[in-house]
């Protein structure tokens, strides 16, 4: 060490205390702006909560679930048209989405790799996992409504479907990337042709976080409004089986009901947004479950 | 000078090289290549029948690099290629004519970490006798406890077959590998590390298991450990930096070598 260096004489004396102290100021300050900012997100949501719980609780009667959706100016009334419209429609999206998801995500991790074109559909899964799902409304919209001529419960599956595509893909992808290579080798080693091990070995070894991938899908487009709004619509009615023309569903009820000047209606709408949030929150939940089931295999 | 006498007191006397086994693979001026990267060079050497082979050598030596290009199982990765050529019986396996997957129902593996597949014991065992042949349930069965029993793993199994192969411990999932295998009855069977991953009691097993193995089938294994080498083979191939430097009978390789660098290694000095 050289003893002319000011510098070399530190790490004991009062300079070295002074440097501890400041760090000990600075650790403080972050772990106290860290604390609030975590207080801070959680009171907002757990307002946000509450409210919902507080106000939707009301309107949770027997009539909720049996009676359709009230007229204007009419008393009561429930909003089992938009339960079954929304149960529909978000089914038959599922439906769509899931094997489109699963192939494109299994492209990706088993024959793609890192080739351009996986490339290019990662990145564009990307783009479309994080596009405002408005656009996606009206993409379908001018898709099918305009040609149509109607606005359908079809259009509205098919809106969900595209907004359900990116994350199947992408949760499919990481789960299949999840499975150690020596299975696939192994699988291989005995002679089995490669789609053979995909379907026989891999699929069933990521499968449940393949499945927790199409219940967060189902759960993100089971709350979607916008991509609603210009294809399913609404309506106050029963619909016919066929899902043309306005299908009533809870989200689009939500937001015409909460903006009206109806009391009832507006009960309406905090129960729906109430079972919504609850239905979201269940399907999280049932995720959760899926992948510690598989960990404990 | 030859290997430490710990070493030297694991050579199986009871089971000298047989010098006068055919030849089952016969590796002619084989070359390997990762992209640019040049793994093996010119490895010539002949495996002969129903004798254990180990290959040995420091890490990244290629040795579990030329195992794996027997069943060819480097095709998985488009960036890997072998030139030369491999003789299996007289055919060469390195052709783009041969059949991958028949290929590779005739030469079976074993990998380093066990593998079992999510599926139950007893479908994990029949998956491999399903590929090729049409067997009846009651045939099925049979075979299943066959390869079972052969794999040493029958008593701890018979009465959980509908259990998943992934609630085994580690020695018996990596018995359960080896049924697998055996199923098929392959001619070959190739083992990259087998008891790696396992404890001294389930590698004892594996290896007791291996040594019964070779009233049947020619087999490979690649192990880093010297001592297994010498307790469980035959014939031993040293390889360093991607070259095959010595290959003899497993006496003269520990007892007596010819090269430098093998005496170097056996005796602990680098690797």
């Amino acid at each position: 060490m050289d003893a002319t260096n000011p510098l070399a004489t530190t790490g004991r004396g009062p300079s070295a205390s002074r440097v501890r102290s400041g760090r000990r100021i600075a650790d403080r300050i972050l772990i106290l702006a860290s604390t609030a900012a975590t207080m801070l997100g959680i009171v907002v949501l757990g307002s946000i909560l509450l409210m919902l719980i507080v106000e939707g609780v009301k309107g949770f009667t027997p009539e909720l679930f049996t009676a359709p959706t009230p007229g204007p100016g009419s008393e009561g009334g429930g909003i089992a048209n938009a339960i079954l419209g929304s149960l529909i429609m978000t089914f038959i999206g599922i439906v769509i989405a899931t094997p489109i998801g699963l192939m494109a995500g299994t492209f990706l991790a088993e024959y793609g790799k890192t080739s351009k074109i996986a490339d290019v559909i990662r990145f564009l899964n990307d783009v479309l996992l994080s596009a405002p799902s408005i656009l996606i409304g009206l993409f379908v919209y001018t898709l099918m409504v305009r040609p149509m001529g109607t606005y359908s419960g079809w259009a509205g599956a098919v809106a969900l479907a595209i907004i359900a595509v990116p994350v199947i893909v992408r949760t499919t992808e990481d789960m299949l990337r999840l499975v150690p290579s020596p299975m696939r080798e192994a699988a291989a080693a005995l002679g089995a042709p490669r789609s053979l091990v995909i379907r026989a070995i891999t699929w069933r070894a990521a499968s449940a976080g393949i499945v927790t991938g199409i219940i967060l899908a189902l759960a993100r487009i089971a709350g979607e409004t916008a991509p609603l709004l210009f294809t399913a619509l609404n309506n106050n009615s029963w619909f016919n089986a066929n899902l043309l023309g306005g299908v009533p569903n809870l989200p689009v009820m939500i937001y015409q009901f909460a903006l009206s000047p109806y009391p009832n209606w507006q009960s309406l709408a905090w129960a729906g947004a109430l079972l919504i949030t609850v239905t979201i929150l269940a399907l999280s939940v049932l995720a959760r479950f899926v992948i510690k089931e598989q960990r404990q295999r | 000078m030859s290997a430490s006498p710990a070493i030297r007191s694991q050579i199986d006397g009871r089971n000298p090289a047989d010098l006068s086994a055919p030849v089952r693979i016969a590796v002619k001026d084989l070359n390997f290549y990762y992209g640019s990267f040049h793994g093996l060079k010119n490895i010539n050497l002949d495996f002969r029948d129903r004798q254990v082979t180990a290959l040995i050598g420091p890490s990244g030596c290629g040795k579990s690099t030329l195992l794996r290009t027997f069943n060819r199982i480097y095709s998985l990765y488009p960036e890997q290629r072998a030139e030369g050529q491999i003789l299996l019986d007289g055919q060469n396996v390195l052709d783009s004519k041969v059949d991958l997957n028949e290929l590779r129902s005739r030469i079976g593996m074993v990998f380093q970490k066990p593998t079992p597949f999510p599926m139950s014991i007893y479908d994990n065992v029949a998956f491999g006798l399903r590929l090729y042949e049409r067997l009846p349930k009651a045939e099925l069965d049979v075979r299943v406890e066959e390869s079972l029993r052969k794999a040493a793993l029958w008593d701890e199994v018979k009465d959980k077959l509908k259990q998943s192969g992934m609630g085994l411990s580690g020695g018996q999932q990596q018995r359960l590998c080896i049924a697998r295998t055996v199923a098929q009855r392959p001619e070959v069977i190739l083992f990259d590390e087998p008891t790696s991953a396992l404890d001294p009691i389930s590698t004892g097993r594996i290896e007791e298991l291996i040594e019964q193995l070779r009233s049947e089938f020619t087999i490979v294994i690649v192990t880093h450990n010297m001592q297994q080498a010498a307790r469980i083979s035959q014939f031993t191939a040293f390889m360093y930096l991607g070259e095959l430097i010595e290959f003899d009978a497993t006496t003269k390789i520990f007892m007596n070598p010819a090269k430098r660098q093998t005496q170097d290694y056996i005796t602990g000095r680098f690797g």
